[in-house]
């Protein structure tokens, strides 16, 4: 489960990730805010909708599905550099279909827009440094090509060319070029690659995760290059009607597993803060577990960070527990501790949009005996990315 | 030393209050005059260049091409060299907007590009705040097809109200591309922007003006370390023929270039009203000289030494000037207020349409016009203050008359002035400098001086031809003629130099009247003429329109028109190309080559204007190659033509190669004839109807004509004030001159009161006098002015706006002007005498022994 730069979702202010993704663009993203606000409600005929029917194939499914309303190929990751030290990154390409200039004859018509976000989070920093780009798909300038994976915006990319991936981001800050190839094929989310948000079937999106992605590269941070290597996670998600309207954010996480598997899980809020749908894919020991509804998985606040800057409260520490797959199983309890308490990102003084996205640990505790995880003894068990959406006041422009 | 100096000379200046404060006045005009045309032109000028910079932001370059646009798939191959951080397509209309005079200025901008780039063109969304949910779903989108963001003063010019109260219901605006209407949405605003423009997504405005393909300018930002110089070396070579590349300044400067040559020439002719000021210092200062010899004997008689004496008289003069120079900055800031409330900032010239400059305090010009304004008082008290102190005390106690050696012999001054015009002459026939006819005003205020130091022996000459008359009157006029023609020169200086000014000015507006109106009959020999929109703006006819109005009952023929325009090289400013049926067509006003040139399919004909001709030194035969659709194709100069509406120039080819070598099928203007010429009223129905009367403009040649001399008029209306002031200052010099002598003159008054004359007598005489010092100094003037007038039409005005007229003077106007000068000079001189007149004869006899 990613943001998405839905159009709902930027009119209620409750993810407003567009406008966090383009950050500094201010006008820029109020023009796209004003754009997707005004896009036509997704039901109208002209965007693809999202079918549990229609069976993902690769690698055509690797590329854009430009039919539909939004997509995104969002890549996760840790890094570790030559001297041992630890870094989150992210990188996001976004595609958005307009509906604007369909009929239109200019090269430059505003049918297809591609966004893109990068950060990166270094604890000797204390927190994020990230950087965004906009642009109208106008290839070779700026596009997102169908059939394989290809996005860009003129020099950041992200490309898939048969064997490994390809991400290149440079910002003010910093920039990095990295290699990822994966261990095993894409593995579908929900039934098959559909993957529902709400207990509406409509609110559903098309979904794979391509976890345990074998990271290789540099990354140049205050003018220092280093050699990283890591390993990372790329979601693809595209669908046209995502965010169920009751929804009031949500929390996801992809962790790869140390032993070689993986564990997506991700719960839609309601205004009150309570799950709404919970979905989990969880890989462990070559065995695939999935499970979607009201009850799939857990989250359970653990320890609280407020942010100085706005204000926003933001449990940065979780349980998650798993409930028995079977029955006479044990539900299973994790913990998952931030690499930073600070990964929040605040464009509140450009879009108003803030919320919490970094690099976590995931940590499993050891004694057995029933006692509380906070008496036990924890041990890592992976590494990956938390998202939180919706926990910062509804800021005002 | 100094306190006593000051009371006797600068304090001397309140006593001769009018003497001093008609001098004064007069330089506070020419410095007035000089400043405010310069403010002016300077704030437009600034505003212009600022609008040029505000729009392109922080470029560093700017991919600039014809009006029409070039080819988008530069922009793609520019966004992508390394030398470019950032790139930013632009397509500029002139949009139509049907029941308004003045198109819209649309920018078609990449939205998510200008943020980089332009970011004063980033457009804000309307807000709607208050609104219900409803409008929030209908919120305005930026990148929406129907969607303009206008300026502030985009919107105070469409729409009559502020808005504020019911805006929830959406502004629309439409506007016109071609024939079709298309309506468009307000969406919002452009607080960053400020000119009257509109911003539209760039896919939008090619898709709403069918400019599909096309791009009017890129701004590019340089990557860290590129040099614009770098960058224009690495980039142009990608360049398509016509388009260039240019540093945001040059853009600036070339609007600067376009109106040089008109402020050029109103700063000379406030220049030279200065000029006419510092001879009425002269005069006036020459005159108190005189009055005041007795009072410089007694001084050097004190011990007053001769430097000081003539020290103290240019303090008089510097004084007089800076008073003037101060009254003048003060007039001149005050004038410029007023050109900018009612004639706007060209002066009625029209080369800076939408721009609205504000007025500013300007130091530096005011500083340089005040200094002007000081030179002008010190140089015309040079001489009077040298001559002053060249007058030994001894003799100067006992007579109070004039000096008699005030200017050396006439022959002398015969051979002077004969050599100064030679001198004119031969400054005339220098070539311009940097596009400024330098060497032409070096020939006018040469002329001047000639036609100043021309007036002793004009004046000997005319004492001589006085000697006929046997009336009492007559022969004292001539016995003071005869006596001191110096005075008579003084007098009549401040007139020569206005009234050569006033003449020139009017003989050159004259010719140029004239040949335009001739030129106007040459080039608008149909009967009827439709356009859909001036040449630069959004609408256009094309062939299908041709053919139906060619059906239409009572046209026997239709000429179409395309115009462009284009860049024949990187330095030089956009040219008109003009696509019209030459061989079979009608009304081109040729100066040279012919009309049906021998066929060459390789080099098709091409007709230059005069100003082409003139800067690429082309002559008919000559190679001309011209950037079309974005390659360059080579054409022959068939001939050289006459045109005042485009002073950059305008080349002149055959549609049918036009349109082979484009594929632009458009039209601007289509002239028609018609069977009978009494039918333009239905046929011009009958077209409206046609085409639906807001969309298109039909016109008379008899109103375009007028509508022109109308235009043309309102641009000399600058020079026509300049004259009527510079006039005035020449009779306050009459005044002040005769003023100053009637003072004097009590005593002579007297006497001949006591001799039987009457005061009507005593008045004759002055009238008289007045007259015939004010007819040498027109005499003068006219000759000067007509040596002026020649250098005007053939050096100046041919140097600065490279275009030719038929010389012609409107003999009677400066016969009547120069009655009615003579006239008014012997009133003003009578008048200024009365004062001396009035008091009882045997009074001042009296007092005078």
């Amino acid at each position: 489960m990613r943001h998405s730069p839905s159009p709902r979702w930027m009119e209620q202010g409750s993810g407003g990730f567009v406008h966090a993704i383009l950050h500094r663009l201010q006008a820029v993203l109020f023009l796209l805010f004003a754009t997707l606000a005004a896009l036509p409600p997704a039901a109208a005929a002209d965007f693809a909708t999202v079918r549990p029917d229609v069976a993902l194939s690769f690698p055509r499914d690797l590329g854009a599905h430009p039919a539909f309303r939004t997509e995104w190929w969002y890549v996760t990751g840790w890094i570790t550099d030559e001297t041992g030290s630890d870094r989150g990154f992210q990188v996001t390409f976004f595609r958005v279909r307009t509906g604007i200039g369909e009929r239109s004859a200019s090269r430059f018509a505003p049918t297809q827009l591609v966004l893109a976000h990068a950060a990166i989070a270094d604890p000797a920093a204390g927190r994020l440094q990230h950087g965004e780009r906009a642009e109208r798909a106008l290839p070779p300038l700026a596009g997102a090509e169908e059939g394989r994976t290809r996005a860009w915006i003129r020099d950041w990319l992200l490309e898939w060319d048969g064997t490994r991936y390809r991400a290149r981001a440079s910002t003010d800050a910093f920039s990095f070029e990295l290699d990822f190839v994966p261990g095993d094929a894409p593995l579908l989310n929900g039934r098959g690659g559909f993957s529902r948000k709400a207990p509406d079937p409509r609110h559903a999106s098309h979904y794979y995760s391509r976890p345990q992605l074998n990271v290789d590269g540099t990354l140049t941070l205050d003018g220092r290059r280093h050699v990283v290597r890591g390993s990372a996670w790329l979601d693809h998600e595209w669908s046209s009607e995502l965010m169920p309207e009751r929804a009031n954010g949500w929390d996801w996480i992809g962790i790869n597993l140390h032993e070689g598997g993986s564990l997506m899980a991700f719960r839609m809020r309601d205004g009150d803060g309570q799950p709404m749908w919970t979905a989990l894919t969880f890989v462990e020991k070559g065995h695939i577990r999935r499970g979607e509804g009201q009850d799939a998985v857990r989250f359970v606040p653990l320890r609280v960070w407020r942010s100085p800057r706005t204000g926003a409260a933001y449990p940065v520490e979780w349980r998650l527990e798993l409930p028995p797959a079977e029955p006479g199983e044990r539900t299973r309890q994790l913990r998952l501790v931030p690499l930073m308490d600070d990964q929040e990102l605040d464009s509140s003084r450009s879009t108003g949009a803030i919320y919490w996205e970094g690099a976590v640990r995931l940590l499993e505790t050891t004694d057995d005996a029933g006692a509380g995880e906070a008496d036990g003894v924890s041990r890592e068990i992976g590494r990956g990315y938390l998202e939180m959406t919706g926990y910062a006041n509804r800021p005002r422009m | 030393m100094r306190s006593v100096l000051r009371r006797i000379f600068v304090a001397s200046l309140l006593k001769r209050r009018l003497g001093s404060a008609l001098s004064l006045l007069s330089i506070a005009l020419g410095v007035a005059l000089g400043l405010a045309v310069q403010i002016i032109h300077g704030a437009a000028l600034a505003e212009f260049g600022q609008g040029v910079r505000r729009m392109s932001g922080v470029a560093d370059l700017q991919v600039v091409g014809p009006r029409e646009g070039f080819d988008e798939a530069l922009y793609v191959r520019l966004a992508q060299r390394p030398e470019v951080a950032e790139a930013s397509p632009v397509v500029e209309v002139d949009a139509l907007v049907p029941g308004l005079s003045a198109p819209l200025r649309i920018l078609g901008v990449d939205l998510f590009r200008v943020a980089a780039v332009e970011p004063q063109l980033l457009p804000v969304a309307e807000d709607k705040v208050g609104a219900g949910a409803g409008a929030e779903s209908d919120r305005l989108a930026a990148l929406r097809q129907d969607a303009v963001f206008l300026s502030a003063e985009a919107e105070a010019s469409l729409f009559d109200d502020q808005g504020g109260v019911g805006t929830s219901a959406p502004r629309r605006l439409t506007v016109q591309s071609g024939l079709r209407l298309q309506e468009l949405e307000v969406a919002g605003k452009l607080p960053g922007a400020r000119a009257r423009i509109g911003v539209m997504d760039i896919a939008a405005a090619q898709d709403s003006f069918d400019r599909a393909g096309l791009l009017t300018r890129i701004d590019l930002r340089l990557a860290a370390g590129v040099t614009p110089g770098q960058a224009l070396a690495a980039l142009t070579p990608l360049l398509p023929a016509g388009v260039v590349l240019r540093t945001v300044d040059e853009a600036a400067t070339e609007a600067a270039n376009l109106s040089r040559a008109y402020r050029v020439n109103l700063n000379m002719l406030a220049a030279i009203a200065l000029l006419t000021g510092g001879f009425l210092v002269f005069s006036a200062q020459w005159l108190a000289v005189v009055r005041r010899r007795r009072e410089f004997a007694v001084l050097r008689a004190l011990g007053l030494e001769r430097g000081q004496l003539v020290r103290g008289l240019l303090a008089e003069g510097a004084t007089l000037g800076c008073a003037g120079g101060l009254l003048g900055v003060a007039l001149g800031h005050g004038l410029a207020a007023l050109a900018f409330r009612f004639a706007g900032a060209d002066l009625g010239a029209g080369f800076f349409q939408g721009v609205v400059p504000a007025l500013h305090f300007d130091p530096l010009s005011s500083t340089a016009y005040l200094l002007l304004g000081i030179a002008a008082g010190v140089g015309g008290t040079w001489a009077p203050a040298r001559e002053a102190a060249r007058v030994v005390p001894a003799r100067a106690l006992h007579a109070a008359g004039l000096p008699a050696s005030a200017g050396g012999s006439g022959q002398g001054r015969t051979f002077a002035a004969l050599a100064v015009l030679a001198a004119a002459v031969a400054a005339s026939l220098l070539p311009a400098v940097g596009g400024i006819p330098v060497g032409g005003y070096a020939s006018v205020v040469l002329i001047l001086a000639a036609a100043i130091l021309a007036l002793p022996p004009l004046a000997m000459l005319a004492s001589r031809l006085l000697a006929a008359g046997r009336w009492p009157v007559w022969r004292l006029v001539r016995a003071r003629f005869v006596a001191s023609p110096q005075q008579v020169v003084v007098a009549a200086a401040g007139v020569v130099a206005s009234v050569a000014l006033a003449s020139a000015m009017a003989i050159m507006v004259n010719s140029f009247r004239l040949s335009v109106d001739d030129w106007l009959t040459q080039v608008l020999p149909a009967d009827l003429y439709l356009r859909a929109s001036s040449a630069s703006a959004s609408g256009y006819l094309d062939d299908a329109a041709l053919q139906r109005i060619r059906a239409l009952p009572g046209v026997a023929g239709v000429d179409a028109v395309r115009a462009i325009n284009l860049r024949l090289d990187a330095d030089s400013t956009p040219v008109t190309l003009l696509a019209r049926p030459v061989a079979q067509g009608w009304g081109l006003p040729l100066v040279d080559g012919t009309r049906t040139p021998a066929h060459d399919a390789r080099r098709p004909p091409a007709w230059i204007s005069e100003a082409i001709a003139d800067a690429r030194a082309l002559k008919p035969g000559d190679r001309l190659d011209l950037p079309i659709a974005g390659a360059l194709h080579a054409f022959t100069v068939a001939g050289i033509w006459r045109d005042y509406a485009r002073q950059h120039g305008a080349v002149v080819i055959e549609r049918a190669d036009y349109v082979a070598l484009s594929g632009d099928g458009r039209i601007n203007d289509i002239s028609l004839r018609l069977a009978d010429v009494g039918d333009g009223d239905r046929v011009a129905s009958a077209l409206r109807e046609l085409f639906g009367s807001d969309r298109v403009e039909i016109a008379r040649p008899g109103e375009i004509r007028a509508v022109t001399l109308q235009i043309f008029d309102r641009t000399f209306l600058i020079t026509y004030l300049m004259e009527a002031v510079a006039v005035a200052i020449g009779l306050f010099g009459i005044a002040t001159t005769f003023a100053a002598q009637a003072a004097t003159r009590k005593g002579e008054f007297g006497m001949l009161r006591h001799l039987g004359f009457t005061r009507r007598d005593v008045g004759r005489l002055l009238a008289l006098e007045g007259s015939l010092a004010c007819l040498m100094g027109v005499l003068a003037g006219l000759l000067g002015g007509g040596g002026v007038s020649v250098v005007l039409v053939e050096v100046i005005n041919r140097q600065s706006f490279h275009w030719s007229m038929d010389y012609a003077v409107p003999w009677r106007a400066l016969g009547l002007f120069a009655l009615g000068l003579v006239v008014l000079a012997g009133v003003v001189a009578r008048l200024a005498g009365a004062h001396a007149m009035r008091r009882s004869a045997v009074l001042v006899v009296k007092e005078d022994w």
